[in-house]
């Protein structure tokens, strides 16, 4: 009797203290990233920082570390890769919703799933050998090096938490909904314009806000398809250069405890805050969704 | 009648814009998995597979990264799958639902949607700078299992959560404790959950390139590292490296298809296997 209550008991603490460990490891990746990230603003006036577009940190003795195009070029991407992603997406959730068969949904939601799980190498060389020739074919480009790429390619990698969670939203509006809207007359397209739509609202947002942070949190995609030039970018077929990207390409050749290698954790800093937004906004509209439906 | 007639070619036209959405996403699913399938398979064999790179990697194989990925990809599951477990367990079993948990639980599904690069950042400032384990696989394969360990906790719980009340109640009330309750009746059920929840983790953690690019993975390495203190190859990186930073790009391109069809077959296995625990899973759960 005793040794059980023992087992128990050690059981009990072994799990209470994996739950520390993970509380411990969550709160050290926000305090490790913010540390460091702060150390750079020793070296670098804050304001600078944000309000220039001159990023150069190892230039040999004049580095500057302006970051407004690197900012841009994130939001160039990203916005147009949601553009694609968001008709497509609702639309193919639409369709998974109120159009197709069980047996069609059940083949169609795992094929897009296996899009979800295709490493973002992948994507990315394919990006390289088709996405791009086919763009530099179509525009009389020297090269389809450019913010275009990776738009094309971050909307079908946000599709899949697009189209998922739309679908959800979709699917928890009552039967009741469609059944009154059809008793009045109205048909199958009517209804999902001026019934399920609505009612989902909040649901279809939240699918979209998602879909905008995994689009300008994917790093090696876009690092393989957009040229990845400094400059600042004028237009779809300028070459850009993402903050993820900008990481990856400095982190490897920085100087441990330089002023470069802490400016690269405050970039960390800004893409955890857009995703630590991302979520909170997008947990608020679900949460608003569920009341709403109960 | 005018109107109707206006209405029913909308509907139609409508409804046809649904499936075409439907089918645009579908074709590239396909157009990706074809050509990759289609022109790795040219270069994919028995040989190619268990072969070391050769000649500046312009021949040859890929064993030493699929070696390197395996091996990393062990060292992530062992580390998230029974911190993540335990977690879940605690959060599911134990916790009271205070608002402590409810912290802990909306800071596990933040870190989840957290880019990957991050966790290669934090593994650079923790792993290899701050304890010391340099470029290595154990730096990579701790950097993963922190990315994957929200993705873990989170599957974990929801398998539990699906065990219904009454086994637990059950077991208490033949005088178990709760140890006793979770172990022998709670956890043998969740086990096909907490399976397809790991493997799908895994199998991301498997693709990813963004967290070990400065943790551990190196470009050429003649063997399999012999130490988890050495670094390693992976197949992300090394079709990463064949498709952008080879001297000779366009000659190691059928090489770099080959890889890449190596690693996404090794990917949509992993999910496979997932999909058929599930199914049969729920097959069961259904017939009982």
């Amino acid at each position: 009797m005793n040794a059980r209550k023992i087992t128990d008991f050690v059981m009990r603490s072994i799990f209470a203290l994996a739950g520390l460990f993970t509380i411990f490891v969550l709160l050290g990746i926000l305090a490790l990233l913010i540390s460091n990230g702060a150390k750079a603003f020793k070296h670098i006036p804050f304001s600078s920082f944000f309000t220039y577009s001159n990023w150069n940190p190892a230039a040999h003795g004049a580095s500057s570390f302006g970051i407004l195009q690197l900012l841009w070029s994130s939001l160039m991407v990203t916005v147009g890769a949601l553009v694609l992603a968001i008709p497509l997406g609702i639309g193919t959730a639409a369709y998974l919703s109120e159009v197709a068969s069980s047996r069609i949904r059940n083949i169609v939601k795992p094929i897009i799933e296996i899009l979800a799980g295709i490493p973002s190498v992948a994507i990315g060389f394919i990006g390289i050998v088709l996405v791009g020739p086919a763009i530099a074919d179509l525009f009389q480009l020297s090269h389809g090096f450019n913010a275009l790429n990776g738009s094309i390619l971050l909307a079908f990698m946000s599709l899949p938490t697009i189209i998922s969670v739309s679908e959800d939203a979709m699917q928890a509006v009552p039967k009741s909904f469609r059944e009154g809207s059809y008793a009045l007359g109205a048909n199958k397209w009517t209804t999902l314009i001026k019934v399920v739509l609505p009612a989902s609202a909040s649901g279809i947002i939240a699918a979209c806000i998602l879909g905008f942070g995994r689009a300008i949190g994917e790093t090696m995609t876009v690092l393989m398809v957009t040229g990845n030039a400094t400059a600042m970018p004028h237009s779809y077929f300028d070459p850009v250069r993402t903050l993820t990207a900008t990481i990856a390409i400095e982190l490897g050749e920085v100087p441990y405890d330089s002023p470069h290698y802490y400016a690269l954790f405050v970039l960390g800093i800004i893409l955890f805050l857009i995703s630590l937004a991302v979520n909170f906004i997008s947990e608020w509209l679900a949460s608003k969704y569920r009341y709403k439906m109960n | 009648m005018g109107i109707t007639r206006a209405n029913k070619i909308k509907s139609f036209l409508g409804l046809r814009f649904l499936s075409l959405c439907t089918l645009i996403v579908l074709a590239f699913i396909f157009i990706v998995l074809f050509d990759i399938a289609w022109k790795g398979a040219g270069v994919l064999s028995w040989e190619f597979i268990f072969s070391i790179p050769r000649k500046g990697m312009t021949e040859g194989g890929i064993y030493p990264a699929l070696a390197g990925t395996v091996l990393v990809t062990l060292i992530t599951a062992l580390f998230s799958i029974p911190v993540g477990v335990a977690t879940a367990v605690y959060l599911n079993e134990y916790a009271s639902d205070s608002v402590l948990t409810k912290a802990l639980r909306a800071s596990i599904r933040n870190l989840a949607g957290v880019p990957s690069i991050i966790y290669g950042l934090f593994g650079v400032a923790l792993f290899v700078e701050g304890v010391g384990l340099g470029s290595s696989v154990i730096s990579s394969g701790l950097t993963l299992g922190l990315m994957t360990l929200p993705y873990i906790i989170t599957s974990t719980e929801e398998a539990l959560r699906a065990v219904p009340h009454a086994y637990r109640e059950g077991a208490l009330a033949l005088g178990a404790t709760k140890w006793e309750a979770v172990q022998t009746t709670v956890l043998p059920s969740a086990v096909p959950g907490i399976t397809t929840g790991a493997i799908l983790g895994l199998s991301r953690a498997a693709g990813e390139t963004a967290p070990i690019l400065f943790t551990g993975v190196t470009f050429y390495l003649r063997f399999p590292p012999d130490s988890l203190n050495n670094e390693f190859m992976a197949l992300p990186y090394h079709i990463y490296i064949l498709s952008t930073q080879h001297h000779a790009i366009e000659q190691v391109r059928p090489l770099a298809y080959g890889t890449a069809l190596v690693l996404v077959l090794l990917v949509v296995l992993l999910n496979v296997i997932a999909f058929f625990i599930r199914y049969r899973f729920n097959k069961l759960n259904s017939s009982r």
